[in-house]
């Protein structure tokens, strides 16, 4: 039997090439000169808002913050204190803490920067084929003593995407994982999937995502 | 009974050589994963049990976390930011001041970022 290679050797080819394709047409690089200026080492991360009917959307999630920002190389204030101070002091609200001066939260934290997340989507739409669960979340960082705004992003992630192959790497094998831990339990995929959400909007390294803080080795001093 | 012609076995070793330059591309791809920068465990799904709020009793959840600290302290792992003070948060709600010091301490200590904060809970635990 003769084997003849070049068919293998283009349909590889034609794999290794797909599984590196970007975009066609790359959006403008993302204004890191604020971010990069105000450098900030240590990150308060205020109670999420809530713009979901999920009363669990925002605790759900503060609750997977710290991961992602701390691997990324900032120091995290410890959510469950910070929210317990906030509440003795009268700001049991979400959107209260989010209106707070950046001045009083910086005298009371000492933070760098505040993280301000907004819950827009939390929760399982039931179809008749297909039921799909998505979590969607908005951030923003905003430097305590200038007030500016350094970085904002946005990011998502539903179990509808196990279906969706072209999404490719990290995400699929991240999705696959979550869903294989929840299989046989329908009850509570918001969770894992605000999750995967924080990771897609918190993690540095990602394309208009956050950069390294001072703590990584992947941290870039100017 | 079955013996390979040489040309047979140039094919199989060029087969060979193809698979693991595939690999390589499809490898090339992704990131190598650095080391988590600290040892997690049952971190953010402690968090979670505590943010719930009926779930766990709070000794309850403080004895996980302390079986965590010894595990990740055996893994040769640093402890991640916010650890220690909620571990001294869990120790306070119970009403044991001494450890939720302890713990309020350490957190300071590894973390100096946390210092403005947690000397304000600090003071405001000795005016209590």
């Amino acid at each position: 039997m003769k084997f003849s290679i070049k068919p293998w050797i283009a349909a590889l080819a034609i794999i290794a090439l797909t599984g590196c394709a970007t975009q066609k047409t790359p959006p403008p690089p993302y204004d890191y000169t604020l971010l990069k200026e105000s450098k900030p080492r240590s990150i308060l991360v205020l109670p999420p808002l809530n713009q979901t009917p999920e009363v669990r959307a925002s605790y759900s999630m503060l609750a997977q913050v710290t991961q992602p920002l701390s691997e990324s190389g900032y120091y995290v204030f410890p959510v469950s204190l910070v929210d317990e101070t906030l509440k003795e002091n009268g700001v049991s609200e979400a959107s209260d803490a989010h209106q707070l001066p950046a001045a009083k939260l910086l005298e009371i934290f000492g933070a760098d920067a505040a993280l301000y997340i907004t819950m827009t989507q939390y929760g399982t739409v039931f179809r008749v084929l297909d039921s799909a669960t998505t979590v969607t979340a908005e951030a923003k960082l905003v430097d305590l003593k200038t007030g500016s705004t350094l970085w904002a992003g946005k990011a998502s992630a539903s179990t509808a995407e196990q279906q969706n192959q072209q999404q490719g790497g990290l995400a699929v094998l991240l999705i696959a994982a979550v869903v294989k831990q929840i299989i046989g339990s329908v009850t509570d995929q918001s969770h894992p999937m605000a999750g995967v959400t924080s990771q897609r909007l918190l993690k540095a390294g990602r394309v208009d995502g956050l950069l390294y803080g001072p703590r990584s080795p992947l941290y870039v001093p100017n | 009974m079955h013996t390979r012609t040489p040309r047979q076995r140039l094919s199989m070793s060029a087969v060979a050589l193809i698979a693991l330059a595939a690999l390589a591309a499809l490898g090339g791809c992704a990131k190598p994963k650095a080391p988590d920068l600290y040892g997690w465990n049952g971190y953010e799904k402690n968090l979670d049990t505590y943010f719930r709020g009926d779930r766990e009793a709070l000794d309850a959840q403080a004895k996980l976390m302390e079986n965590d600290l010894e595990k990740i302290r055996s893994a040769g792992k640093a402890t991640p930011p916010g650890y220690r003070a909620h571990l001294g948060l869990l120790y306070g709600k119970q009403g044991d001041m001494a450890r939720f010091q302890e713990h309020l301490e350490a957190e300071k200590q590894v973390f100096p970022e946390s210092e403005t904060f947690i000397d304000f809970l600090l003071r405001k635990f000795k005016k209590n």
